[in-house]
């Protein structure tokens, strides 16, 4: 158990290329589990290795438990870690791979049967310790790979993409056991994944990393309700988020952004801060499941029709997809509420959890601070086609 | 009803006849030299060179061991040193070259690669003025080294290109479980190496045994392997040919390497094509 920090950590390959890593500033507390998740090259696995000591680091340091770590070798950093090849020894049993590590260490004989007896149980791999690992399914070989992490009980735990090899299903199950395992272990961990599902399910706090930037830091409430900018939106969340290009207009002093739905038009006000001037581009961002079905009758709801193009039944949930400002939209109801396609839908928003980024640069605008229509907002005008 | 496969063609019959030929092409000398080596000179004389000895004899055998015996222990002792320390060095070559690249290696590699590419021939004159200089000129000793660097570029491309197929996160997590470099390289790679360490013996067995060059330049005298042994004895200009006692020398000289391949044989197949086929 062990807390981690990275300060304004860099990583270069050579002068004359781009920093992998720019400047990478986080922090989890001991029995923390660090989600480090982007698109492949975003430099998620090469900071790991960095953690790990497996590559060095051109600027910056490593912090366990306040100690600068950044200078030591591998096997001085007390860390273990998960491939994503699994990596197991392939001329060992399970059972050597799993004392292998304790063997180098030099623990006494007794210490290390008992060991690696107590990981086998732990996961259930007590009938193969006498096996090759080519011997073994490929489920059987991740848990072989995480038993060799465990017996060591070292005060970080790195898992890179341990998942991504599994198929769907056993990839499911895998999951929660990883995420049982932590609840009761409560070790320090940092796992790489590409995988946003696995991001939102398994982590205390993610990382969102693109071009070797943290894009944003916080738990997975944070992230998904709360996105810094345009990539995080539509990294995390699936469906993906919905994104209609807006451009802001004046209307009676107020700043507004007319949505259409080839059916209806009304104008969306917006409460940005001063400094967005009229005639700008945005995105507005709106998660499937904030879209509803406009009750009747329901005064002064933001509603709109618009005519359900495809829908994609899932099983819990119907998506409908229509389009608005020239965007597919995907909204996100329940099965018996959906209408037919071809169908005339009353889609509502909810105004207050709407999210609005700057079509250049991605980045979010927030609302103005105390903005007097972030409760409600009326449709100032409506038009029929 | 009969099977397909067993149903005689003309195509079929030609492929066979093709294949027992050059069966015959390679095996009829082999087959001369030993039916030779059994008889004696008068019966050589006489007969055909195909045909069976009239009295089987092991004179032949007998003078031969004779003549080349103490070249054939020179030889053993130029050989199995030559032949362990070249691969092991080959093989830690090549696992830095592949697990541990620095600046520059691969440049490294590629100016490794070119001493595959080298004649013999061209290193006579500087090697034997190396050899000199070291007080190694005419000794086995001497001869082990030439091999061992000769055969190096050799070694170390086999291994590189063995343990390239190897995955890095092995070595990954040998350094997370706190293993070192040496460590890392007797007890995870050269227990996975067997095909490849096979391919090497029986290449540097062969190069070394059957060499007889280095052997006729560097080592003359009681140092001399079996090589150039034989050639002495095939050479000798006076008094009657002794065909039995030269066929018999030529196959001891030969033996060796045909009890290499032959026990080692599948190995070396195995490892040529291993890393073709992922898996």
């Amino acid at each position: 158990m062990a807390t981690l920090e990275l300060r304004n950590l860099h990583k270069s390959y050579g002068s004359g290329l781009a920093d992998t890593l720019k400047s990478i500033d986080l922090a989890i507390e001991s029995g923390e589990f660090l989600i480090l998740v982007g698109p492949s090259g975003c430099g998620k696995s090469t900071l790991m290795n960095c953690v790990a000591g497996l590559e060095d680091i051109s600027g910056g340091a490593i912090l366990v438990d306040g100690r600068d770590i950044s200078g030591m070798s591998p096997k001085d950093r007390d860390i273990a870690m998960v491939f994503q090849s699994y990596a197991l020894y392939p001329t060992m049993t399970v059972r050597e791979n799993i004392a292998f590590g304790l063997k180098i260490r030099k623990l006494p004989q007794a210490a290390i049967d008992e060991e690696v007896a107590r990981v086998a149980k732990l996961l259930q791999i007590e009938h193969l310790l006498q096996r090759k690992p080519s011997q073994l399914s490929g489920g059987q070989q991740q848990r072989v790979a995480m038993g060799r992490a465990l017996a060591r009980r070292p005060k970080i735990y790195l898992f890179d993409e341990p998942l991504s090899n599994l198929d769907a299903k056993l990839r499911v199950e895998m999951r929660t056991e990883i995420k049982l395992m932590h609840q009761r272990l409560k070790t320090t961990t940092v796992y790489v994944t590409h995988d946003q599902i696995e991001a939102m399910t398994l982590g205390d706090k993610v990382a969102v990393m693109k071009d070797g930037i943290v894009q944003q830091f916080g738990t997975p409430q944070q992230i998904y309700n709360d996105p810094a900018n345009l990539f995080v939106a539509s990294f995390i969340g699936s469906p993906p988020m919905n994104f209609v290009p807006l451009r802001v207009q004046r209307q009676g002093g107020q700043l507004v952004g007319l949505l259409d739905s080839g059916q209806d038009r009304f104008e969306l006000p917006l409460d940005l801060a001063a400094e967005v001037g009229e005639g700008r581009e945005l995105i507005l961002g709106v998660r499937p499941e904030q879209i509803g079905i406009a009750d009747d009758g329901a005064p002064g709801a933001a509603e709109l029709r618009a005519e359900v193009e495809v829908l994609e039944p899932t099983g819990p949930d119907t998506l409908a997809f229509v389009t608005l400002n020239g965007a597919k939209v995907c909204c996100r109801l329940a099965p018996d509420a959906a209408p037919a396609p071809g169908a005339t839908l009353r889609l509502r928003l909810d105004p207050a959890r709407v999210l609005l980024f700057d079509a250049q640069s991605g980045e979010r605008l927030r609302k103005a601070p105390g903005g007097a229509g972030e409760a409600k907002v009326t449709p100032l005008a409506r038009h029929k086609h | 009803m009969r099977d397909a496969t067993f149903k005689p063609s003309l195509g079929r019959l030609a492929v066979h006849a093709t294949l027992w030929g050059a069966v015959a092409l390679y095996l009829i000398p082999l087959l001369v030299m030993l039916l030779t080596s059994f008889k004696s000179p008068e019966d050589i004389r006489n007969s055909n060179l195909l045909a069976l000895p009239e009295v089987f004899t092991l004179i032949g055998w007998v003078k031969a061991w004779g003549a080349v015996g103490d070249f054939f222990w020179n030889s053993v002792k130029i050989t199995v040193p030559g032949v362990l320390i070249s691969t092991f060095i080959g093989a830690l070559n090549g696992y830095v070259l592949s697990m541990w690249r620095f600046r520059g290696s691969q440049l490294f590699f590629g100016a490794l690669l070119f001493g595959c590419f080298l004649p013999f021939q061209v290193i006579l004159l500087p090697m034997s003025f190396t050899l000199g200089k070291l007080g190694l000129a005419n000794t086995t000793t001497g001869l082990v080294m030439v091999h061992c660097i000769y055969g190096l570029a050799f070694t170390t491309l086999f291994f590189r290109n063995y343990f390239v197929a190897i995955p890095d996160a092995l070595v990954k997590a040998a350094r997370l479980d706190g293993a070192g470099f040496f460590t890392i390289f007797t007890r995870i790679l050269l227990p996975m190496s067997t095909p490849i360490v096979m391919v090497c013996l029986i290449w540097q067995f062969t190069q070394i045994w059957n060499d007889f060059l280095f052997g006729v330049v560097f080592a003359s005298g009681d140092a001399q392997p079996i090589t150039v042994a034989l050639n002495n004895l095939v050479n000798i200009s006076t008094g009657v040919k002794e065909y039995n006692v030269d066929m018999a020398a030529a196959m001891i000289a030969a033996l060796p390497t045909l009890i290499v391949y032959v026990l080692a044989g599948k190995y070396f197949v195995r490892g040529l094509t291993a890393g073709a086929v992922k898996g």
